[in-house]
C-alpha cells in the first residue's frame, strides 16, 4: 500500500491506529481513581507526544542513517517557532501559513549550518552545531531582540497587522477550527478529550513518519547508510559524501521547523529556551533510547521521555507522603528523603538513571528491548521454529 | 598506447624515501604486475593514483589527463576502480546492496537519488548487481551482512563493487593476501575471465608469484621505492637483481 512492502505498511497502519486512539488508550484510570495522576491523555502532554515525535523521527533521518551526531538541532526547532509565530503576527491566526513557513524557514537555516558543519565529520561537527544552536540561542536574547523579542518571547500583540485575519478567531486555528477546542466523552467513570490540536498534529506526525518510511527505503536512504557505514569506499566509488549528508542535514532541519512550527501553533508564543543545548541534548536522547535507526524507535523514545518527565515531575512531597504514608515515621523519611531527588525537578536524574540502564544493557534502544521479548515469548512457544527468526531479527537490529 | 603514465615520482614520509625517482607506464588492456617486498612502497604508488597521497614530485597521468590534485572521487570517475589491502566495503549493507551502490553511481559522480523511489523497485539496476554477483559467484550471499563474511568474500564483493562500475584500469593490491589455496586459484580465473570478457586494464600488486606468473603481461619490480627492472614475466624470473631484493628480504 502507498508503495511500502507488507511490514512497513502494516507499521504504519499500527501508528495511525495508535495515534487515532491515543485519547482513549492514554487515559486508562478512571477520573476519580487514586491513578488517575498517571493518566496522559490530556490535550498538552499529547499534543507534545507527537510534536517531540515529528523532532525525533527527522532528527534520525540524519543521525541514525548517516551517524552524524548533531548537537544544535534545537536551533531550527526555535527558528520554526519564530517564524510561526511571525506569520500569526503578520497574516493571521491560521496555521496552515505559519506551518509552512516555518518548515521553510528552518530548511534553509539548516542549508547554512550544514554546510558549514558537514565539512568536519564526528566530534567536530557534533561541536560546531553545537556551536551555532548556542550562537543563535544568544542571539536571540540579544542582538536580534526585533525578531525574537528577547526574553518576553514572541507573541502576538493586538495592534499586530494580522491582515488576513477578517473575522475568524483570535486564536491558531485550521479553517476556523480552533487549535485550543476539544470534545470530552464521558464513559461511566472515564473521561476521554479529543483535542484538535493533537489532531492536527497527529495528522502530521503520520504523514512525517510516512515519508521517513520511503526515504529509508530509498536509493537515497541506501545511500545515507552506506555513508555512515565506510566513508572511504564512498570516495572510491566516485561519490562525494557531502551533497547527501547536506541534503540528509536539511531534510532533518525542516522536520525540526515543522515540530517548532507546531510548538507555535498550540500555544501561539515563542521564547529562545527552546533552542538551547538542553533541548538539543533531549531530542539526541530520544532517539538512542527509543533505537536509532529504526523507523519506530524515535516515536517511542519521544514517548516514553515525554510520558516520564510527565509523571515524575509531577510527584511532590505530598504525594509521596501518601504513597509511604504507611511505615513507620523513620523509615517513612527516609525513603521519602531518597525519593524526592529523583521526582519532581529532579526527574533528571531518573531520566539520566534510565539513559545509562538503556544504553549499557540495550544498545539499541527500546526497540531492542521489545525484540528481545518478542524472541524470548516466541522461543517459548516454538523451540525450533525461533532459531531462524532470531537470526533474521538480529541481522535487523541497527548499527550500534 | 599507454592508459596510464607515472614519471620521476618522489614521496617522502618524514625521513623515510618511500618512493624515489618511480616511472611506470601500463599498457592499455594489459595486466601488469608490480611486485617487490614488504615496504618496498607498492600500496605508496597506489595511493599516488587514486588520490590518497600527492607525490612530492613528478606526474601521474590516466588516459592523457593529469590525476594530481584532483580528490578521489573525480579520478575514480575518469574509470580508475581500486581494490584495497585491507577490504573496503559496506560493513552495515548486506552484499546485494553494496553492489546496488556503485550500480545507483553513474560515472560522472551524481548518484540516482530518488528519495521516493523504493530500491526494490529499481528492476533493471537490481539485475545488473545480481548479474554481477553471479560473476563473482556470491549470489547464494546475496542477503548476507557484509560485515560478517570472511575475508576473501569481503575481497571478492568489493572486486564485484569495481566492475560493475567497468571502470577502464583497475587497481588491485595484493588481492589474494589471506586466502586459502583454493580461494586464490579462483580469484585468478575470476581475474582471466574478466580480462577475457571486457576491454579493462588492470595493475596488480601482488606477493604470490604463482598468481602473477598466471596473470601478467608485464612486471615491474620494486624495491625500496625504486623501481629495479620491467620486463615480461619469462625474463622476470631468473633475475638477478630481482633475487637478490628477495632474497636480501629473507635474509
Ligand atoms: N602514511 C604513511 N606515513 C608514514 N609512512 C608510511 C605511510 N604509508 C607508508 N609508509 C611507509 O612507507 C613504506 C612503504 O610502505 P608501503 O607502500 O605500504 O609498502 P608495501 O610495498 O608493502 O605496500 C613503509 O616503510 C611504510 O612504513
Ligand atoms: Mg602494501
Amino acid at each position: 500500500m502507498l508503495g511500502l512492502d507488507r511490514k512497513d505498511t502494516i507499521l504504519l497502519l499500527v501508528v495511525a491506529l495508535m495515534a487515532l486512539l491515543a485519547p482513549v488508550l492514554l487515559n486508562p484510570f478512571p477520573v476519580n481513581s487514586p491513578l488517575a495522576q498517571f493518566n496522559a491523555g490530556y490535550p498538552d502532554l499529547m499534543q507534545r507526544f507527537a510534536i517531540f515525535g515529528i523532532f525525533a523521527i527527522g532528527f534520525n533521518i540524519l543521525f541514525g542513517l548517516t551517524g552524524y551526531l548533531s548537537f544544535g538541532h534545537a536551533a531550527f526547532l526555535g527558528v520554526g517557532s519564530y517564524s510561526a509565530v511571525w506569520m500569526f503576527k503578520l497574516l493571521g491566526y491560521n496555521v496552515i501559513p505559519a506551518i509552512i513557513l516555518s518548515i521553510i524557514v528552518a530548511g534553509l537555516f539548516a542549508l547554512l549550518i550544514g554546510w558549514i558543519s558537514l565539512r568536519r565529520s564526528g566530534i567536530y561537527f557534533s561541536i560546531l552545531t553545537l556551536a551555532f544552536a548556542e550562537m543563535s540561542f544568544r542571539l536571540a536574547y540579544s542582538v536580534l531582540t526585533p525578531l525574537t523579542n528577547g526574553e518576553t518571547g514572541l507573541q502576538v500583540y493586538t495592534d499586530d497587522p494580522q491582515i488576513l485575519l477578517g473575522d475568524g478567531p483570535h486564536v491558531p486555528h485550521l479553517f476556523g477550527m480552533m487549535m485550543r477546542s476539544s470534545t470530552t466523552i464521558h464513559a461511566g467513570p472515564w473521561e476521554f478529550t479529543l483535542p484538535v490540536g493533537y489532531y492536527v498534529c497527529a495528522v502530521l506526525l503520520l504523514a512525517s513518519f510516512y515519508l521517513a518510511i520511503r526515504i529509508f527505503r530509498s536509493p537515497f536512504g541506501m545511500m545515507l547508510r552506506a555513508i555512515k557505514s565506510n566513508q572511504t569506499r564512498m570516495n572510491y566509488t566516485g561519490l562525494s559524501p557531502r551533497p547527501y549528508t547536506l541534503a540528509a542535514f536539511v531534510i532533518s532541519g525542516m522536520y525540526a521547523g515543522l515540530a517548532g512550527g507546531l510548538m507555535a501553533s498550540m500555544d501561539p508564543l515563542a521564547g529562545a529556551e527552546r533552542m538551547q543545548w538542553t533541548a538539543s541534548g533531549e531530542v539526541v536522547l530520544m532517539t538512542i533510547l527509543g533505537g536509532a535507526g529504526t523507523l519506530i524507535g524515535p516515536i517511542l523514545g519521544a514517548g516514553f521521555i515525554k510520558y516520564c518527565e510527565n509523571i515524575f515531575s509531577k510527584i511532590n512531597e505530598g504525594v509521596l507522603h501518601g504513597w509511604f504514608g504507611g511505615l513507620p515515621d523513620g523509615v517513612e523519611n527516609a525513603l521519602i528523603w531518597v525519593a524526592e531527588h529523583f521526582v519532581g525537578s529532579g526527574w533528571h536524574l531518573t531520566l539520566g538513571l534510565l539513559f545509562m540502564l538503556v544504553v549499557t544493557f540495550l544498545p539499541g534502544g527500546l526497540v531492542e528491548g521489545g525484540q528481545r521479548i518478542g524472541r524470548f515469548a516466541f522461543r517459548r512457544r516454538d523451540r525450533k521454529a525461533s532459531d531462524a527468526e532470531s537470526d533474521a531479527a538480529k541481522q535487523r537490529n541497527p548499527a550500534e | 598506447m599507454s592508459i596510464l603514465e607515472v614519471k620521476d615520482v618522489n614521496k617522502r614520509f618524514g625521513g623515510l624515501q618511500a618512493l624515489s625517482h618511480v616511472n611506470l607506464s601500463v599498457a592499455e588492456n594489459s595486466v601488469h604486475a608490480i611486485i617487490g617486498p614488504n615496504g618496498a612502497g607498492k600500496s605508496t604508488l597506489l595511493n599516488c593514483l587514486v588520490g590518497k597521497l600527492i607525490p612530492d614530485t613528478g606526474s601521474v597521468m590516466f588516459d592523457g589527463q593529469s590525476v594530481l590534485g584532483r580528490k578521489p572521487y573525480e579520478i575514480n570517475q575518469m574509470g580508475i576502480a581500486r581494490v584495497f589491502q585491507t577490504p573496503e566495503i559496506f560493513g552495515d549493507l548486506t552484499v546485494i546492496e553494496n553492489v546496488l551502490i556503485p550500480c545507483f553511481a553513474k560515472r560522472d559522480g551524481t548518484y540516482r537519488m530518488h528519495a521516493f523511489e523504493q530500491v526494490r523497485r529499481e528492476r533493471a539496476l537490481v539485475e545488473e548487481a545480481e548479474h554481477m554477483l553471479e560473476d563473482v559467484n556470491m549470489q547464494d550471499k546475496r542477503d548476507m551482512h557484509a560485515a560478517s563474511m570472511s575475508r576473501g568474500d569481503k575481497r571478492r564483493l568489493e572486486m564485484a563493487m569495481c566492475l560493475v562500475q567497468q571502470p577502464r584500469l583497475l587497481l588491485l593490491d595484493e588481492p589474494t593476501a589471506g586466502m586459502a589455496r583454493a580461494d586464490t586459484n579462483n580469484t585468478i580465473d575470476l581475474l582471466k575471465e574478466i580480462k577475457q570478457k571486457r576491454d579493462i586494464t588492470m595493475c596488480i600488486i601482488e606477493h604470490d608469484m604463482h598468481v602473477v606468473f598466471s596473470l601478467a603481461d608485464r612486471i615491474t619490480v620494486l624495491a625500496q621505492g625504486t623501481p629495479l627492472v620491467e620486463d615480461v614475466p619469462e625474463n622476470i624470473k631468473g633475475h638477478p637483481k630481482v633475487q637478490e631484493a628477495y632474497l636480501g628480504e629473507a635474509a
